[in-house]
């Protein structure tokens, strides 16, 4: 056997194998049973600078995984978000695919925000969905500008849609104000 | 060896009994279903006669003794291009055979296609499925839009009588497949397809999503009561009528939690608060055979474990686990079983 064909076979192979390797976990009971959301302390928020303190490990787990992203975007125009921020371009209410976030930018900061609910509008929605339904909704919203990696969002929007594919957005500047970005 | 293969054989036997029953293609309950065994039937006896024949001409084939080198057919001779006038006039007869068992097959399709056709023009009564990932969404349409009802997972039907069934999805492909009634329907999102069925004998069939649409697939059944008409007309009767209020304390807190908790998010309860229109209509619940979908049959127990922790009974279904406390579980479940 020639040598280039005995490497493209071992290179084949070493490809085939990439198939085993797991890309997330889908959590579909949400863990810890009795998840919480961060409430409304001012301590989520931050004049100025980080938060101190060692960040929520759910960030990390709610944040880079597409199926938690997916149900999110499923819930997104299930709960008539779309009503008042449309398709993220907002309306009634603030455009979430945008820089700027008035209460943070952090996935446990949106929770905590479509938890409690914030003035002008934003009604709460705890009791309302499950606390891991509400952290789904808020990996959604955080990934509307382009914050999560392109393998994890969805290339393909639920609504009849102008706009490029989630997996085309620009990335917009998160302010170290709005948010702590590890 | 030749006893344990009996045996083997013996302990198949009676998965035959599977054949028939709910659900099963041969069960003939349906005009189309009928029409199809027919057809079934027509093809059978054609393709079995045309297989025997084939198999016994090689069977003769095999056995027949080579006439050792006398009067064999060889290249060398040039004799080989003849053969017997017997065995030409079995070919002639062969092909003749062949052309008329495929004009009787092509004939016979024609037909059962037409007759379906021409039943699908007098339907007189329109039922809506819309098929969602793992449930289906059952809406009798009327003109009058007070009169619409609304159920899940359960379809009824008046026997003899032509039911004109619209079909869309809310999220990807799935089929629409009552084998004892008829054949399969796409149904495909963002389209509108419609089946019709003609149920001919009252019973109790067991429908099932017949296109792979998400994990919880083999979980997505409907249960299809064909009965009489007067039946019938009690139950959409019943169906009409809003939910029942809740008759003791323990109920009565079960309502208040379902109307202003999470279950309301997605659920409509007629005559209640509860108006979500993303899960299954619960107005009638507890008057269903079975709950999420054919998954579980409908009992106490059941409805205690599905609300408990629906992620472990159906995993990956849209009903979260909300992680009830005990005691409102209870309450919730008791309600529940209220809405008959």
């Amino acid at each position: 056997m020639s040598s280039l064909c005995r490497n493209s076979l071992i290179l084949m192979t070493a490809f085939a194998l990439l198939a085993g390797c797991d890309r997330e976990a889908r959590d579909v009971r949400g863990k810890p049973f009795g998840e919480t959301v961060p409430g409304p302390s001012p301590d989520t928020i931050f004049p100025g600078g980080a938060p101190r303190g060692a960040l929520d490990p759910r960030l990390a787990a709610y944040g880079r995984n597409a199926y938690a992203i997916s149900q999110g975007q499923q819930l997104f125009i299930r709960m008539n978000c779309v009503g008042c921020h449309a398709h993220g371009g907002g309306g009634m209410g603030p455009a979430l695919m945008d820089a700027q976030w008035r209460y943070g930018g952090r996935i446990d900061q949106i929770a905590a925000t479509i938890a409690e609910g914030r003035p002008n509008g934003m009604p709460s929605w705890r009791g309302k969905l499950t606390n891991q339904q509400i952290w789904q909704l808020a990996a959604f919203v955080r990934s509307l500008s382009g914050q999560e990696p392109k393998d994890a969002v969805s290339a393909r929007a639920d609504e009849l849609s102008n706009t490029p594919p989630e997996t085309q957005t620009r990335r917009e500047p998160v302010m170290p104000a709005d948010s702590a970005q590890q | 060896m030749r006893w344990r293969r009996l045996w083997v054989a013996l302990l198949l036997l009676p998965s035959l009994g599977g054949c028939s029953g709910i659900q099963t293609s041969l069960g003939g309950d349906g005009a189309d279903g009928a029409s199809f065994i027919r057809l079934f039937t027509i093809f059978l006896v054609v393709c079995g006669i045309m297989y025997l024949l084939v198999v016994a001409a090689l069977a003769v084939a095999i056995g027949r003794r080579r006439d050792g080198g006398r009067r064999a057919l060889t290249v060398d001779n040039g004799s080989h291009h003849e053969s017997s006038p017997l065995v030409r006039s079995a070919l002639v007869g062969w092909g003749a055979l062949i052309a008329v068992g495929l004009i009787a097959l092509t004939i016979a399709s024609f037909f059962t296609d037409r007759s379906a056709a021409a039943r699908a023009r007098h339907s007189s009564f329109a039922v809506k499925i819309i098929a969602n990932q793992w449930w289906w969404d059952v809406i009798y349409t009327t003109p009058d839009s007070s009169k619409i009802v609304h159920t899940a997972n359960e379809l009824h039907l008046p026997v003899g009588v032509e039911a004109e069934v619209e079909l869309q999805s809310n999220d990807v492909i799935h089929s629409f497949w009552v084998p004892n009634l008829a054949g399969k329907q796409d149904l495909i999102p963002g389209r509108t397809t419609d089946i019709q069925l003609l149920p001919t004998r009252t019973g109790l069939y067991r429908a099932q999503c017949a296109e792979f649409c998400g994990t919880q697939h083999a979980n997505m059944a409907l249960v299809v009561t064909v009965e009489s008409k007067a039946d019938f007309l009690n139950w959409i009767a019943q169906q009409r009528r809003p939910a029942f209020a809740p008759a003791s304390r323990l109920e009565l807190a079960g309502y208040r939690y379902v109307t202003t908790r999470e279950c309301s998010s997605c659920h409509n309860i007629t005559g209640t608060p509860a108006g979500g229109q993303i899960g299954p209509d619960l107005t009638h619940l507890a008057s269903r055979r079975t709950l999420a979908a054919g998954t579980l049959p409908m009992n106490r127990g059941n409805l205690y474990g599905w609300v408990a922790d629906p992620q472990s009974q159906k995993p990956g279904s849209q009903m979260p686990t909300i992680g009830l406390a005990p005691n409102d579980l209870h309450a919730v479940v008791a309600y529940l079983e209220r809405l008959k």
